[in-house]
């Protein structure tokens, strides 16, 4: 009795948290993919009848966005490795005791409420704001330059927003390694550059891998950035899910759209995930 | 020339890190300012000098305090509700091995790193077919939803650090089973669980996306924003938003403080 009761209780600790996770999570993917392949309008009410043509029309009509977000996404990603690596780098080996400062002042943002931040940018960046402005009475930009509405905001936004997740996992990768190993790869007349590039490159990638991991999957699925610092050139497919649910209410077509970015970031996660060696990226990840 | 260099290269990571955490900081910065902004019309753009008067008039937007209390409230309840079954996924994750671990694992790792627009709306197409009315409870259905996985791995890491040993004494000595959780196992898990529950309040009062797909005719703080981005934003969401930032900084502080005291 005693020992059934031990077996059991794992499955007791579980079942509330899993059962919210299954009804509010699990269960709403199937329902939204069932939706997505009805048809019907919201004041008659929606069948299901295997309609593919929702995806035909969302992948023919909006494909552009669909690029747009993956290359934007990307775009973000590779920003901030190359604006993350050094800063990780640095406070991993150069930050002594005041590591665990310099990260709280890498993560301040946070504090802040997303959406905030990213008008604060909008504010910044305004045609006639507090950089633009100055720059452009003294003659230094022509009279019609912008910012907001471009592509560089957008990118710039989404790079900013999500580089903190960036760093993050860089850090802990660095910060993992052995200085006895940076000791043996200097004894073994490896100079600074070939120590780099030989040992701390190598060791850190799965701190990279999970940085790309955490930021790319919500800079191409974001749509705050692309509203607030982007303009009619520069939706992106988040943006149109959100129409598409919240204003002209067509399920089935949002539906199929944000199954369609389910499912090519999954297949993205996979086959990355697989290519690099699961075990690390996730490992990293769950930090 | 060579001494110049040296200098340089030592300093150059060192500067460049504090470029970027300036770059990192500037948003908040302006927020910050514009906050004590003696701003005379209805766009809060240009500064005209300082002033504390929105600190004073913080509430006299009507819909604005209403926002923020349903922040508040959400973010209270996502914390409580969200921690306690959290909890008790890390404690049974981090304690025993038992068969669907492994499936709980993947689910909490989809949860993590899923998309959060494809989970707004796959929730919302949830709600949309069995025509559950949108508002404040289902926004604190999908916060905790979100959060339990953070939760349960903030808890799971803790677990995995303890000495199982203890609990055995514990029933060794006599204790039951809820006398043992209570005196022994939670309190040595309790860092966890406050640390988890305090990720779910911030992941729960910073939240727009998921929120914004379910939120019906509810309105959060974050919501409130984004609808007053076209007309402007007036000084008291800086100024909300610099209270915010404030009490963050101070619940951080005060955790390095414990910490340092605990060592």
């Amino acid at each position: 009795m005693r020992k059934l009761r031990a077996a059991l209780t794992p499955y007791a600790l579980i079942f509330p948290g899993s059962v919210w996770l299954a009804i509010f999570f699990v269960v709403p993917t199937v329902v939204m993919l069932s939706l997505s392949l009805q048809s019907g309008n919201v004041s008659d009410g929606f069948v299901f009848t295997w309609n593919w043509q929702s995806y035909i029309d969302g992948l023919t009509n909006y494909h552009d966005q669909i690029v747009r977000s993956l290359v934007y996404g990307l775009a973000a990603t590779l920003i901030q490795i190359l604006i993350g690596f050094p800063v990780a780098y640095w406070i991993a080996f150069k930050g002594g005791r005041n590591k665990s400062f310099y990260l709280f002042l890498v993560l301040l943002p946070f504090l802040v409420s997303f959406v905030l931040r990213t008008i604060s940018w909008q504010f910044l960046l305004s045609d006639n704001g507090m950089l633009l402005g100055p720059l452009k009475n003294i003659g230094l930009l022509p009279e019609d330059f912008r910012i907001l509405a471009t592509p560089y905001a957008v990118i710039g936004g989404l790079a900013y927003n999500f580089l903190p997740f960036m760093i993050l996992p860089m850090y802990v990768a660095l910060e993992r390694i052995d200085p006895r190993v940076l000791e043996a790869a200097q004894d073994l007349y490896a100079g600074k550059v070939q120590t780099f590039v030989r040992v701390v490159l190598p060791l850190s990638l799965p701190g990279v891998f999970a940085g790309v991991l955490m930021t790319f999957v919500p800079a191409s699925s974001d749509y705050v950035n692309a509203s607030v610092l982007g303009g009619t050139k520069t939706t992106m497919i988040g943006n149109v899910i959100q129409n598409q649910y919240l204003v002209t209410q067509d399920y089935p077509t949002a539906a199929a759209l944000s199954f369609t970015l389910m499912a090519l970031l999954l297949v993205g996660i996979f086959s990355y995930a697989k290519a690099l060696g699961t075990e690390d990226v996730l490992e990293v990840a769950a930090r | 020339m060579s001494a110049l260099n040296r200098v340089f290269r030592g300093r150059g990571l060192q500067i460049y890190t504090w470029l970027v955490i300036a770059w990192l900081v500037v948003p908040i910065a302006v927020m910050i300012l514009f906050g004590f902004n003696d701003t005379k019309g209805r766009y809060n753009t240009t500064f005209q000098g300082f002033t504390l008067k929105w600190y004073g008039k913080l509430f006299e937007i009507g819909d604005l305090t209403e926002a923020l209390v349903n922040s508040l409230l959400i973010a209270v309840l996502t914390m409580l509700i969200a921690g306690v079954l959290g909890s008790l996924i890390g404690l049974a994750l981090g304690r025993y091995r038992f068969r669907g671990s492994g499936a709980m694992n993947i689910v909490m790792f989809a949860a993590i790193s899923c998309a959060e627009i494809v989970m707004g709306a796959s929730l919302l197409s949830l709600f949309v077919t069995l025509a559950v009315p949108l508002g404040f409870w289902t926004i604190v259905i999908s916060h905790v939803m979100f959060s339990i996985s953070f939760v349960a791995i903030t808890v799971r890491a803790r677990v995995m650090t303890l000495d199982a040993s203890l609990e055995e004494a514990a029933r060794d000595l006599g204790a039951g089973t809820w006398t043992t959780f209570r005196l022994v196992t939670l309190p040595m898990i309790f860092p966890g669980v406050l640390a988890g529950s305090m990720l779910a309040f911030a992941l729960s009062i910073d939240d727009f996306v998921i929120t914004n797909f379910n939120a019906g005719g509810t309105v959060t703080f974050p919501l409130w924003i984004w609808g007053s981005t076209r007309v402007g934003i007036p000084p008291q969401v800086n100024v909300m938003g610099t209270l915010i930032f404030a009490a963050g900084l101070l619940i951080a502080l005060g955790n390095v403080l414990i910490a340092r005291r605990r060592r």
